[in-house]
């Protein structure tokens, strides 16, 4: 009926899901407000067990399909080490950054970032400051600013001597020092 | 006139014929021969567990001292055979203990193996010297530990891809300190960590030994003081290859590594860090095998490693190596045969690395001997399939996933039965095909009309009428293993192609359309075949016969309606009537 239409009574109906999906994503719509690649809902114990542990750190890029049982066929075994690793990668690398004198800390995704450039760049604009140019002899001499990070071993290091990747695997906080305190941090060491 | 060799010599000839086929074939020529032959085996391969009982076995070949079984079905493997469904070693291994005392070695794949099991296989054979687990379970580290502790010449202990539950690491410890045979340790399975010092002490003393594969556990530090000790390591797994990069690490597994010369396989690489990957730089020359399948690393670092294995035969890896690093895999690896690439995103509805049906036919176009092809993706065509089949006739293997299902051709969006006809086509020794995408009967027209060598067909969400099966069933010579699962099959094409059914292995057949009623009638009517029926549901009985059975596992068997069924499987024959009340 017409009338029906223009009521469009559909818009109104109270369902579970996002507005805009139909009937048959409905189900779906669940997984996908949650967030969360449930696999172990729908597959045999044998899996449960492993998939359990690890389902609160789930983060699927979109889950928009109904997971079949057994479905792609991926053994569970297979299905764990990634699962581990996706929410791994997908959770971000955060750290706290702390300048000298500033009210209160922030934090970064170091994943974001493809090398210390655009690193140094994000603290500068972050924190409105300039860091300058990193050399091996003299550290960051003459900028106002230096950047340090705490490693594993609670370290304070001066940003920029290692590799890139092992700094992302080593840095466990920034730390923003002011030029002068950073002298003595150079990489004689 | 009767005239014959004398037994002895025959069972001289005989000795020379490894192959069961050859053997099965002499004990057809006369009765003699079939009683010389018997006596001489000493090697028996069970493709099914409940085709054939261990008396029967044990009877005929009073002489074995190898046995390798099979029990439950491929799909097992994920997850559709329910939990508890069968396939207990225990019931072999009580029989064999008795009637086989020099019983040297068993390997066993999807079998359920208890620690009961264990210990008694390692109390029962004085002589024992290999254990092969694959796709196991039921079994604890306990298990374990009674066959360290009690195989005092034990050679091979493989536990591949076997789900172990694991108490501890204390099991290693268990090997005696004057045991020194050691030929082969696959414990990459398992989650908790060994005694470093008692691995690093087994693997010292035990100058035969070629095939280490660690477990997880083991960081990547450790590795340069195991392979420093087994230089004549052939195979090896790392544990996690990751660690903060440090300078004396790498530079110990490189040299490390460098006295390794006789390495042909690695794999391992959970969790790798891709600036330890060099490290093997130095072996990488001599390298056939490559397990990569848990490395999660960018498509340009697994580029560099596979640029310097120009004699890689295998390689299994994830889709992050994408189109481009198979594009390179076919320039460098012009000796391949074998390839896997494996999902890293199995449930993401969208693609998360650029991997196409272009980096398949780059392969087959590149790799002149690549024969073998488990490939999963997100996209396919007819025009790549037929590309790949007209480059490549030469495939035994070729096993494609197509996440999506029922996912049509994605530039014209047809169905791929052209494309998998070509395949079919082309490749005339074609052995295993695993079928996805959108697939109409035509399809199976194809594979039944050319696919006469083909032995294994695995199907998913394909086809449109029992026709389709019919094709199969009548068509495809060859056939063994015919796994199916949610396709529109019903009983017309099994019942009329019921005596296929005793020449194959087994058929699987889940979430489709056959009643219980048919499930029946094929009881009946072949009393050489178990018809079981697997449903969750509760009695079949309790549902009008024209309801479709969830699973159905036709297999032939010697042995009659297996007696350890749990309450979830029936069996249909005769007495099914009044059995099922």
């Amino acid at each position: 009926m017409a009338h029906e239409n223009e009521l469009n009574l559909k818009a109104t109906e109270l369902r579970l899901g996002l507005p805009g999906t139909d009937e048959s994503e409905d189900m779906v719509s669940i997984a996908k407000n949650n967030k969360r690649a449930s696999p172990e809902s729908v597959e045999d114990s044998g899996s449960k067990a492993n998939s359990a542990a690890k389902s609160g750190d789930h983060e699927t890029s979109s889950a928009s399909k109904a997971q079949i049982v057994g479905w792609p066929p991926v053994r569970s075994y297979r299905k764990n080490n990634l699962q581990s690793k996706k929410a791994e990668s997908e959770s971000g690398m955060y750290v706290k950054v702390s300048m000298d004198g500033a009210p209160y800390l922030r934090k970064v995704d170091l994943k974001v970032y493809n090398g210390y450039p655009e690193l140094l760049m994000a603290l500068e604009n972050m924190f409105k400051l300039s860091i300058g140019e990193y050399s091996e002899r003299e550290g960051y001499e003459g900028s106002e600013y230096a950047p340090a990070y705490e490693d594993k071993d609670g370290d304070l290091m001066l940003v920029g001597d290692v590799p890139w990747d092992m700094f992302m695997s080593s840095c466990k906080r920034l730390r923003i020092m002011r030029g002068s305190e950073a002298k003595g941090l150079g990489c004689a060491v | 006139m009767a005239y014959s060799f004398p037994e002895e010599v025959l069972e001289y000839v005989f000795a020379f014929l490894s192959s069961d086929k050859d053997r099965n074939a002499v004990s057809l020529v006369c009765k003699s021969w079939y009683e010389i032959e018997r006596w001489c085996r000493r090697r028996i391969f069970i493709g099914n567990c409940y085709a054939v009982s261990p008396q029967i076995v044990i009877r005929r070949f009073p002489k074995v001292r190898a046995v390798k079984i099979k029990g439950k079905p491929h799909f097992a493997d994920f997850n559709l055979v329910p939990e508890g469904w069968g396939a207990y070693l225990y019931p072999w291994i009580s029989a064999m203990a008795r009637s086989y005392p020099w019983l040297e070695e068993i390997k066993l794949k999807r079998m359920v193996v208890t620690d009961e099991s264990l210990e008694l296989i390692s109390k029962s054979f004085k002589n024992f010297k290999v254990l092969v687990l694959s796709s196991c379970e039921g079994f604890t580290t306990d298990g374990l530990a009674s066959i360290a502790a009690n195989c005092r010449n034990l050679r091979e202990l493989d536990l591949r891809e076997s789900e172990v539950e694991d108490l501890s690491g204390h099991w290693l410890s268990h090997f005696p300190d004057n045991f020194t045979s050691l030929v082969s340790l696959n414990m990459s399975c398992l989650g908790s960590e060994v005694s470093f010092s008692a691995l690093e002490r087994l693997v010292s003393r035990c100058p035969n030994l070629k095939t280490l594969r660690l477990n997880r556990a083991v960081p990547v530090e450790k590795l340069p003081s195991l392979l420093r000790r087994a230089p004549q390591l052939v195979e090896f797994g790392t544990g996690a290859y990751s660690a903060e990069i440090q300078t004396d690490i790498f530079s110990n597994l490189v040299e490390a590594f460098s006295g390794c010369k006789h390495l042909k396989s690695l794999s391992g690489f959970w969790d790798v860090v891709p600036a330890y990957l060099p490290a093997m730089y130095n072996v990488c020359s001599r390298i056939t095998s490559l397990n990569l399948s848990y490395a999660t690393v960018q498509s340009p670092d697994l580029v560099e490693l596979i640029s310097q294995c120009p004699n890689l035969k295998c390689l299994w890896v994830l889709d992050y190596i994408e189109d481009a690093g198979l594009k390179a895999l076919s320039s460098y690896c012009k000796d391949l045969q074998e390839l896997r690439v494996f999902p890293s995103d199995p449930y993401g509805a969208e693609p998360n690395v650029s991997l196409t049906e272009q980096g398949l036919v780059t392969v087959s176009a590149g790799c002149p001997k690549l024969q073998s092809v488990l490939y999963f993706c997100r996209q396919m065509s007819n025009a790549a399939l037929i590309a790949i089949a007209r480059n490549r006739p030469n495939f035994i293997r070729f096993r494609l996933c197509i996440i999506e299902p029922q996912a049509p051709d994605y530039l014209t969006l047809e169905p791929l039965d052209t494309g998998f006809g070509a395949i079919v086509e082309n490749c005339k020794e074609l052995r295993r095909l695993s079928l996805s995408g959108l697939l109409t009967d035509r399809v199976f027209e194809y594979i039944g009309t050319h696919a006469k060598k083909l032995e294994m067909l695995s199907i998913a969400f394909a086809g449109d009428s029992d026709l389709g099966l019919h094709h199969v069933l009548s068509g495809c010579e060859s056939l063994r293993k015919l796994e199916i699962r949610d396709c529109p099959f019903g009983h017309k094409a099994l019942l009329a192609n019921a005596a296929k059914l005793e020449t194959m292995r087994s058929l699987w057949m889940s979430s489709c359309s056959v009643s219980y009623g048919a499930c029946k009638l094929l009881g009946q009517k072949m009393p050489r075949l178990n018809v079981e029926v697997i449903d969750e549901r509760g009695s079949p009985n309790s549902r009008p016969e024209t309801c479709p059975v969830e699973k159905l596992y036709v297999y032939r068997t010697v042995a009659g309606p297996r007696v350890d069924k749990p309450d979830f499987v029936w069996t249909m024959d005769e007495d099914a009537a009044l059995r099922l009340s």
